[in-house]
Protein backbone atom coordinates (compact mmCIF):
# COMPACT_ATOMS: atom_id res chain seq x y z
CA UNK A 1 0.00 0.00 0.00
CA UNK A 2 1.40 3.36 -1.04
CA UNK A 3 0.56 6.69 0.53
CA UNK A 4 1.79 10.07 -0.67
CA UNK A 5 2.45 12.88 1.77
CA UNK A 6 -0.51 14.81 0.28
CA UNK A 7 -2.89 11.87 0.82
CA UNK A 8 -1.65 11.30 4.35
CA UNK A 9 -2.23 14.93 5.35
CA UNK A 10 -5.65 14.98 3.65
CA UNK A 11 -6.82 11.86 5.43
CA UNK A 12 -5.35 12.87 8.79
CA UNK A 13 -7.07 16.26 8.69
CA UNK A 14 -10.34 14.78 7.46
CA UNK A 15 -10.32 12.08 10.10
CA UNK A 16 -9.58 14.53 12.89
CA UNK A 17 -12.40 16.84 11.74
CA UNK A 18 -14.86 13.96 11.43
CA UNK A 19 -14.09 12.72 14.94
CA UNK A 20 -14.25 16.19 16.52
CA UNK A 21 -17.37 17.55 14.79
CA UNK A 22 -20.10 15.31 16.31
CA UNK A 23 -18.73 15.86 19.85
CA UNK A 24 -18.65 19.63 19.44
CA UNK A 25 -22.15 19.57 17.95
CA UNK A 26 -23.42 18.10 21.23
CA UNK A 27 -21.44 20.34 23.56
CA UNK A 28 -22.64 23.57 21.95
CA UNK A 29 -26.15 23.03 23.41
CA UNK A 30 -26.54 22.44 27.13
CA UNK A 31 -29.40 20.14 28.23
CA UNK A 32 -31.33 23.13 29.58
CA UNK A 33 -31.02 24.99 26.29
CA UNK A 34 -32.12 21.92 24.36
CA UNK A 35 -35.10 21.45 26.63
CA UNK A 36 -36.11 25.10 26.38
CA UNK A 37 -36.05 24.81 22.61
CA UNK A 38 -38.58 21.97 22.43
CA UNK A 39 -40.65 22.34 25.60
CA UNK A 40 -43.56 24.55 26.45
CA UNK A 41 -41.41 26.88 28.52
CA UNK A 42 -44.22 28.88 30.12
CA UNK A 43 -45.33 26.53 32.89
CA UNK A 44 -43.56 24.14 35.28
CA UNK A 45 -45.79 23.24 38.23
CA UNK A 46 -44.26 22.84 41.68
CA UNK A 47 -45.60 22.68 45.22
CA UNK A 48 -44.60 24.25 48.52
CA UNK A 49 -45.44 22.68 51.89
CA UNK A 50 -44.80 24.66 55.06
CA UNK A 51 -44.76 22.00 57.78
CA UNK A 52 -44.53 24.68 60.48
CA UNK A 53 -48.01 25.93 59.56
CA UNK A 54 -49.76 22.54 59.35
CA UNK A 55 -52.01 21.81 62.34
CA UNK A 56 -53.01 18.33 61.15
CA UNK A 57 -56.71 19.01 60.52
CA UNK A 58 -56.74 16.59 57.57
CA UNK A 59 -59.21 18.69 55.57
CA UNK A 60 -56.83 18.57 52.59
CA UNK A 61 -57.09 14.78 52.50
CA UNK A 62 -60.87 14.93 52.75
CA UNK A 63 -61.11 17.55 49.98
CA UNK A 64 -58.73 15.57 47.74
CA UNK A 65 -60.73 12.37 48.10
CA UNK A 66 -64.00 14.15 47.26
CA UNK A 67 -62.53 16.16 44.40
CA UNK A 68 -60.75 13.27 42.71
CA UNK A 69 -63.37 10.57 43.28
CA UNK A 70 -61.17 8.35 45.43
CA UNK A 71 -63.42 5.92 47.40
CA UNK A 72 -63.79 7.64 50.77
CA UNK A 73 -63.46 4.64 53.06
CA UNK A 74 -60.90 2.68 51.03
CA UNK A 75 -57.39 2.74 52.57
CA UNK A 76 -55.92 4.60 49.58
CA UNK A 77 -55.40 8.31 49.08
CA UNK A 78 -53.59 10.66 46.71
CA UNK A 79 -52.35 12.88 49.54
CA UNK A 80 -51.92 12.21 53.22
CA UNK A 81 -50.69 13.83 56.43
CA UNK A 82 -48.11 12.14 58.64
CA UNK A 83 -47.73 12.92 62.34
CA UNK A 84 -44.26 12.80 63.93
CA UNK A 85 -44.00 12.92 67.71
CA UNK A 86 -40.45 12.76 69.07
CA UNK A 87 -40.36 11.87 72.75
CA UNK A 88 -37.65 12.95 75.19
CA UNK A 89 -35.84 9.60 74.80
CA UNK A 90 -35.32 10.42 71.09
CA UNK A 91 -37.82 7.87 69.83
CA UNK A 92 -40.01 8.88 66.87
CA UNK A 93 -43.68 7.96 67.00
CA UNK A 94 -45.18 8.18 63.51
CA UNK A 95 -48.76 7.61 62.40
CA UNK A 96 -51.20 8.54 59.66
CA UNK A 97 -54.53 6.80 60.36
CA UNK A 98 -56.57 6.69 57.09
CA UNK A 99 -54.00 9.11 55.69
CA UNK A 100 -55.04 11.69 58.29
CA UNK A 101 -58.44 12.01 56.61
CA UNK A 102 -60.24 12.57 59.94
CA UNK A 103 -57.56 14.78 61.44
CA UNK A 104 -55.57 14.16 64.60
CA UNK A 105 -57.75 14.84 67.63
CA UNK A 106 -56.00 12.90 70.42
CA UNK A 107 -52.55 11.94 71.64
CA UNK A 108 -52.90 8.22 70.89
CA UNK A 109 -50.36 6.98 68.32
CA UNK A 110 -50.61 3.36 67.13
CA UNK A 111 -52.67 2.48 70.20
CA UNK A 112 -50.18 4.06 72.59
CA UNK A 113 -51.08 7.15 74.62
CA UNK A 114 -48.20 9.64 74.55
CA UNK A 115 -47.73 11.67 77.73
CA UNK A 116 -47.64 15.37 76.69
CA UNK A 117 -44.92 16.08 79.28
CA UNK A 118 -42.68 13.53 77.54
CA UNK A 119 -42.90 15.15 74.07
CA UNK A 120 -39.74 16.90 72.85
CA UNK A 121 -41.20 18.01 69.52
CA UNK A 122 -44.11 17.19 67.28
CA UNK A 123 -45.13 18.18 63.79
CA UNK A 124 -47.24 17.19 60.80
CA UNK A 125 -45.91 16.51 57.30
CA UNK A 126 -48.38 16.59 54.39
CA UNK A 127 -47.28 14.39 51.50
CA UNK A 128 -48.33 14.15 47.86
CA UNK A 129 -46.86 13.30 44.47
CA UNK A 130 -43.53 15.06 43.91
CA UNK A 131 -44.04 15.37 40.11
CA UNK A 132 -40.35 14.47 39.69
CA UNK A 133 -38.24 15.70 36.80
CA UNK A 134 -36.85 12.16 36.54
CA UNK A 135 -39.92 10.13 37.51
CA UNK A 136 -38.91 6.48 38.16
CA UNK A 137 -42.58 5.47 37.93
CA UNK A 138 -42.66 6.59 34.27
CA UNK A 139 -39.41 4.83 33.40
CA UNK A 140 -40.77 1.43 34.43
CA UNK A 141 -44.17 1.61 32.69
CA UNK A 142 -44.09 -1.15 30.04
CA UNK A 143 -46.98 0.23 27.96
CA UNK A 144 -46.56 4.04 27.97
CA UNK A 145 -49.61 4.57 30.17
CA UNK A 146 -47.93 7.07 32.48
CA UNK A 147 -46.01 10.08 31.29
CA UNK A 148 -44.80 13.58 32.02
CA UNK A 149 -46.70 16.47 30.44
CA UNK A 150 -44.87 19.51 29.10
CA UNK A 151 -45.76 21.42 32.30
CA UNK A 152 -44.06 18.83 34.49
CA UNK A 153 -47.05 16.92 35.87
CA UNK A 154 -46.97 13.11 35.73
CA UNK A 155 -50.32 11.69 34.58
CA UNK A 156 -51.77 8.18 34.27
CA UNK A 157 -53.73 7.20 31.14
CA UNK A 158 -56.60 5.19 32.62
CA UNK A 159 -57.56 3.74 29.22
CA UNK A 160 -54.03 2.54 28.54
CA UNK A 161 -52.89 1.30 32.00
CA UNK A 162 -52.90 -2.49 32.33
CA UNK A 163 -52.64 -2.40 36.14
CA UNK A 164 -49.35 -4.30 36.37
CA UNK A 165 -48.26 -2.27 39.40
CA UNK A 166 -44.62 -1.71 38.38
CA UNK A 167 -44.97 2.05 38.91
CA UNK A 168 -46.46 1.52 42.38
CA UNK A 169 -43.32 -0.43 43.33
CA UNK A 170 -40.97 2.03 41.60
CA UNK A 171 -42.07 5.23 43.34
CA UNK A 172 -39.65 5.89 46.23
CA UNK A 173 -42.23 8.12 47.90
CA UNK A 174 -45.06 5.57 47.90
CA UNK A 175 -47.55 8.01 46.40
CA UNK A 176 -48.99 5.59 43.84
CA UNK A 177 -51.74 3.09 44.58
CA UNK A 178 -54.12 0.78 42.80
CA UNK A 179 -57.48 2.48 42.23
CA UNK A 180 -60.11 0.08 43.59
CA UNK A 181 -62.82 1.17 41.12
CA UNK A 182 -60.98 1.83 37.87
CA UNK A 183 -58.50 -1.02 38.48
CA UNK A 184 -55.55 1.08 37.30
CA UNK A 185 -52.63 2.85 38.95
CA UNK A 186 -53.60 6.21 40.44
CA UNK A 187 -51.69 9.15 41.86
CA UNK A 188 -51.85 12.83 42.73
CA UNK A 189 -51.67 15.07 39.66
CA UNK A 190 -51.80 18.45 41.45
CA UNK A 191 -55.54 18.45 40.48
CA UNK A 192 -54.57 18.85 36.81
CA UNK A 193 -58.20 19.66 35.89
CA UNK A 194 -58.13 22.60 38.31
CA UNK A 195 -54.64 24.09 37.82
CA UNK A 196 -55.08 24.15 34.03
CA UNK A 197 -58.24 26.27 34.59
CA UNK A 198 -56.41 28.72 36.84
CA UNK A 199 -57.84 27.26 40.07
CA UNK A 200 -55.90 25.96 43.06
CA UNK A 201 -55.68 22.22 43.74
CA UNK A 202 -58.41 21.01 46.12
CA UNK A 203 -55.93 20.48 48.99
CA UNK A 204 -54.52 24.00 48.59
CA UNK A 205 -58.03 25.46 48.45
CA UNK A 206 -59.11 23.66 51.61
CA UNK A 207 -56.01 24.51 53.66
CA UNK A 208 -56.93 27.32 56.05
CA UNK A 209 -53.34 27.86 57.17
CA UNK A 210 -51.49 28.31 53.85
CA UNK A 211 -49.45 25.22 54.65
CA UNK A 212 -49.91 23.96 51.07
CA UNK A 213 -49.31 26.17 48.03
CA UNK A 214 -48.89 25.65 44.29
CA UNK A 215 -46.29 27.44 42.18
CA UNK A 216 -45.35 27.95 38.55
CA UNK A 217 -41.55 27.83 38.55
CA UNK A 218 -41.34 29.48 35.10
CA UNK A 219 -43.14 32.59 36.35
CA UNK A 220 -40.58 34.74 38.19
CA UNK A 221 -43.35 36.95 39.61
CA UNK A 222 -45.17 34.05 41.27
CA UNK A 223 -44.96 34.73 45.04
CA UNK A 224 -44.59 31.01 45.84
CA UNK A 225 -41.84 30.63 43.22
CA UNK A 226 -40.03 33.48 44.94
CA UNK A 227 -40.17 31.58 48.24
CA UNK A 228 -38.88 28.38 46.60
CA UNK A 229 -36.02 30.15 44.83
CA UNK A 230 -34.95 32.52 47.60
CA UNK A 231 -35.73 30.79 50.90
CA UNK A 232 -34.34 27.63 52.51
CA UNK A 233 -36.39 24.73 51.21
CA UNK A 234 -35.74 21.00 51.12
CA UNK A 235 -37.06 18.03 49.17
CA UNK A 236 -37.71 14.44 50.19
CA UNK A 237 -35.15 11.73 49.32
CA UNK A 238 -32.94 14.03 47.28
CA UNK A 239 -30.31 11.25 47.13
CA UNK A 240 -32.49 9.22 44.74
CA UNK A 241 -31.85 11.76 41.98
CA UNK A 242 -35.53 11.97 41.04
CA UNK A 243 -35.51 15.80 41.21
CA UNK A 244 -38.77 16.09 43.17
CA UNK A 245 -40.81 19.28 42.76
CA UNK A 246 -42.60 19.36 46.11
CA UNK A 247 -40.56 21.66 48.31
CA UNK A 248 -40.73 21.66 52.10
CA UNK A 249 -40.11 24.34 54.70
CA UNK A 250 -39.21 23.01 58.16
CA UNK A 251 -38.30 19.41 57.35
CA UNK A 252 -36.84 17.35 60.21
CA UNK A 253 -34.21 14.60 60.08
CA UNK A 254 -36.86 12.15 61.28
CA UNK A 255 -38.98 12.68 58.15
CA UNK A 256 -38.45 9.94 55.59
CA UNK B 1 -33.49 -25.45 3.53
CA UNK B 2 -35.81 -28.39 3.90
CA UNK B 3 -39.58 -27.96 3.78
CA UNK B 4 -40.12 -29.08 7.40
CA UNK B 5 -37.84 -26.25 8.57
CA UNK B 6 -39.43 -23.61 6.34
CA UNK B 7 -43.02 -24.39 7.37
CA UNK B 8 -42.78 -23.14 10.98
CA UNK B 9 -40.61 -20.25 9.79
CA UNK B 10 -43.36 -19.01 7.45
CA UNK B 11 -45.83 -19.44 10.31
CA UNK B 12 -43.68 -17.28 12.58
CA UNK B 13 -43.23 -14.62 9.90
CA UNK B 14 -46.98 -14.67 9.25
CA UNK B 15 -47.68 -14.19 12.93
CA UNK B 16 -45.37 -11.17 13.07
CA UNK B 17 -47.09 -9.65 10.03
CA UNK B 18 -50.54 -10.21 11.57
CA UNK B 19 -49.41 -8.56 14.81
CA UNK B 20 -47.94 -5.60 12.92
CA UNK B 21 -51.16 -5.13 10.94
CA UNK B 22 -53.30 -5.42 14.10
CA UNK B 23 -51.05 -2.88 15.79
CA UNK B 24 -51.74 -0.38 13.00
CA UNK B 25 -55.45 -0.51 13.85
CA UNK B 26 -55.28 -0.83 17.64
CA UNK B 27 -52.70 1.83 18.58
CA UNK B 28 -54.29 5.30 18.49
CA UNK B 29 -52.87 7.78 16.00
CA UNK B 30 -51.82 10.26 18.67
CA UNK B 31 -49.78 7.66 20.56
CA UNK B 32 -46.09 8.44 20.39
CA UNK B 33 -43.30 10.63 21.70
CA UNK B 34 -44.66 14.11 22.51
CA UNK B 35 -41.70 15.97 23.95
CA UNK B 36 -37.95 15.56 24.09
CA UNK B 37 -37.69 12.21 25.85
CA UNK B 38 -38.75 8.74 24.77
CA UNK B 39 -38.49 7.64 28.42
CA UNK B 40 -40.85 10.24 29.88
CA UNK B 41 -42.96 11.55 26.98
CA UNK B 42 -44.15 8.37 25.23
CA UNK B 43 -47.93 8.50 25.58
CA UNK B 44 -51.40 9.04 24.09
CA UNK B 45 -51.68 12.79 23.57
CA UNK B 46 -55.48 13.05 23.91
CA UNK B 47 -55.25 11.75 27.48
CA UNK B 48 -53.96 15.17 28.60
CA UNK B 49 -57.23 16.74 27.47
CA UNK B 50 -59.20 13.94 29.14
CA UNK B 51 -57.61 14.86 32.49
CA UNK B 52 -58.26 18.56 31.88
CA UNK B 53 -61.93 17.71 31.36
CA UNK B 54 -62.20 15.89 34.71
CA UNK B 55 -65.15 17.49 36.54
CA UNK B 56 -64.41 20.15 39.17
CA UNK B 57 -66.22 19.48 42.48
CA UNK B 58 -65.06 22.24 44.84
CA UNK B 59 -66.06 25.57 43.31
CA UNK B 60 -64.84 27.96 46.01
CA UNK B 61 -66.59 30.73 47.90
CA UNK B 62 -66.79 32.89 44.75
CA UNK B 63 -69.64 30.64 43.65
CA UNK B 64 -71.21 30.54 47.15
CA UNK B 65 -71.35 34.33 47.45
CA UNK B 66 -73.72 34.60 44.49
CA UNK B 67 -76.64 33.40 46.64
CA UNK B 68 -75.31 33.33 50.22
CA UNK B 69 -73.80 36.80 50.38
CA UNK B 70 -74.87 37.39 54.00
CA UNK B 71 -73.14 34.25 55.31
CA UNK B 72 -69.98 34.86 53.26
CA UNK B 73 -69.76 38.47 54.50
CA UNK B 74 -70.09 37.30 58.12
CA UNK B 75 -67.48 34.61 57.56
CA UNK B 76 -65.02 36.95 55.84
CA UNK B 77 -65.12 39.31 58.83
CA UNK B 78 -64.57 36.53 61.38
CA UNK B 79 -61.49 34.63 62.60
CA UNK B 80 -62.81 31.71 60.53
CA UNK B 81 -62.32 33.66 57.28
CA UNK B 82 -59.49 31.41 55.93
CA UNK B 83 -61.76 28.34 56.11
CA UNK B 84 -63.45 27.47 52.82
CA UNK B 85 -67.25 27.08 52.86
CA UNK B 86 -66.86 23.64 51.28
CA UNK B 87 -64.70 22.40 54.17
CA UNK B 88 -67.87 22.13 56.27
CA UNK B 89 -70.58 21.98 53.61
CA UNK B 90 -68.98 19.53 51.19
CA UNK B 91 -68.24 20.03 47.49
CA UNK B 92 -70.85 22.28 45.88
CA UNK B 93 -70.91 20.67 42.43
CA UNK B 94 -74.48 20.39 41.14
CA UNK B 95 -75.84 22.72 43.83
CA UNK B 96 -78.55 24.04 43.75
CA UNK B 97 -79.81 22.47 40.50
CA UNK B 98 -79.24 18.76 41.08
CA UNK B 99 -78.36 18.78 44.79
CA UNK B 100 -80.91 21.01 46.50
CA UNK B 101 -79.34 21.02 49.96
CA UNK B 102 -75.68 20.58 50.83
CA UNK B 103 -74.85 18.67 54.01
CA UNK B 104 -73.77 20.66 57.06
CA UNK B 105 -70.94 19.14 59.11
CA UNK B 106 -72.03 19.65 62.73
CA UNK B 107 -70.01 16.87 64.36
CA UNK B 108 -67.86 17.71 67.37
CA UNK B 109 -65.00 15.75 65.73
CA UNK B 110 -65.04 18.19 62.81
CA UNK B 111 -64.26 21.17 65.06
CA UNK B 112 -61.72 19.14 67.01
CA UNK B 113 -59.65 18.71 63.84
CA UNK B 114 -58.19 22.14 64.61
CA UNK B 115 -59.35 22.91 68.14
CA UNK B 116 -58.40 19.75 70.06
CA UNK B 117 -55.50 20.51 72.37
CA UNK B 118 -52.55 18.20 71.67
CA UNK B 119 -50.05 19.99 73.97
CA UNK B 120 -47.33 19.96 71.33
CA UNK B 121 -44.55 22.40 72.20
CA UNK B 122 -43.91 25.29 69.79
CA UNK B 123 -46.65 24.11 67.45
CA UNK B 124 -49.22 25.92 65.26
CA UNK B 125 -52.06 23.88 66.79
CA UNK B 126 -51.22 25.16 70.27
CA UNK B 127 -51.59 28.75 69.06
CA UNK B 128 -55.24 28.23 68.05
CA UNK B 129 -58.03 28.50 70.63
CA UNK B 130 -58.20 24.93 71.84
CA UNK B 131 -60.06 22.70 74.27
CA UNK B 132 -59.44 19.39 75.97
CA UNK B 133 -61.86 16.94 74.42
CA UNK B 134 -62.17 14.93 77.65
CA UNK B 135 -63.11 17.77 79.92
CA UNK B 136 -64.81 20.43 77.74
CA UNK B 137 -68.62 19.89 77.50
CA UNK B 138 -68.22 16.19 76.83
CA UNK B 139 -70.12 14.85 73.79
CA UNK B 140 -71.97 18.13 73.12
CA UNK B 141 -71.95 19.54 69.60
CA UNK B 142 -69.75 22.64 69.50
CA UNK B 143 -72.26 24.48 67.29
CA UNK B 144 -74.87 24.55 70.07
CA UNK B 145 -72.78 27.22 71.83
CA UNK B 146 -70.43 28.55 69.10
CA UNK B 147 -71.61 30.07 65.80
CA UNK B 148 -69.22 28.59 63.18
CA UNK B 149 -69.53 31.49 60.67
CA UNK B 150 -68.27 33.80 63.43
CA UNK B 151 -66.98 31.89 66.46
CA UNK B 152 -67.01 35.07 68.55
CA UNK B 153 -70.83 35.03 68.41
CA UNK B 154 -73.35 32.68 69.96
CA UNK B 155 -75.81 30.94 67.61
CA UNK B 156 -79.25 32.53 67.34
Amino acid sequence: MSCSRRDFLKQACGGTLASVLPVSAFTFLSPEEARAAVENANVRWAFLVDTRKCVGCGLCVKACKNENEIPYDAPVTRTWVERYVITNDGQAHIDSPMGGRDGFIDNVINGEEIDPDNIAKAFFVPKLCNQCDNPPCVQVCPVGATYQTDDGVVLVDRDWCIGCGYCIMACPYGVRFFHPVHKVADKCNFCYHRITKGMNPACVESCAFDARRIANLRDPDDPVTKIITTERVAVLKDEYGTKPHVFYIGLDENVR
Amino acid sequence: MKWHVLRPLWLAIGLVVVILIARQFMVPEDFGVHGDSFTYNFYRLSNVQEWKDFPVKHQGRESCVECHEENVTTLNASPHAPIECENCHGPSVGHPDDVELLPIERAREHCLRCHASLDYPNHARSELPNVRDRTHKRRRECVTCHYPHDPREKPE
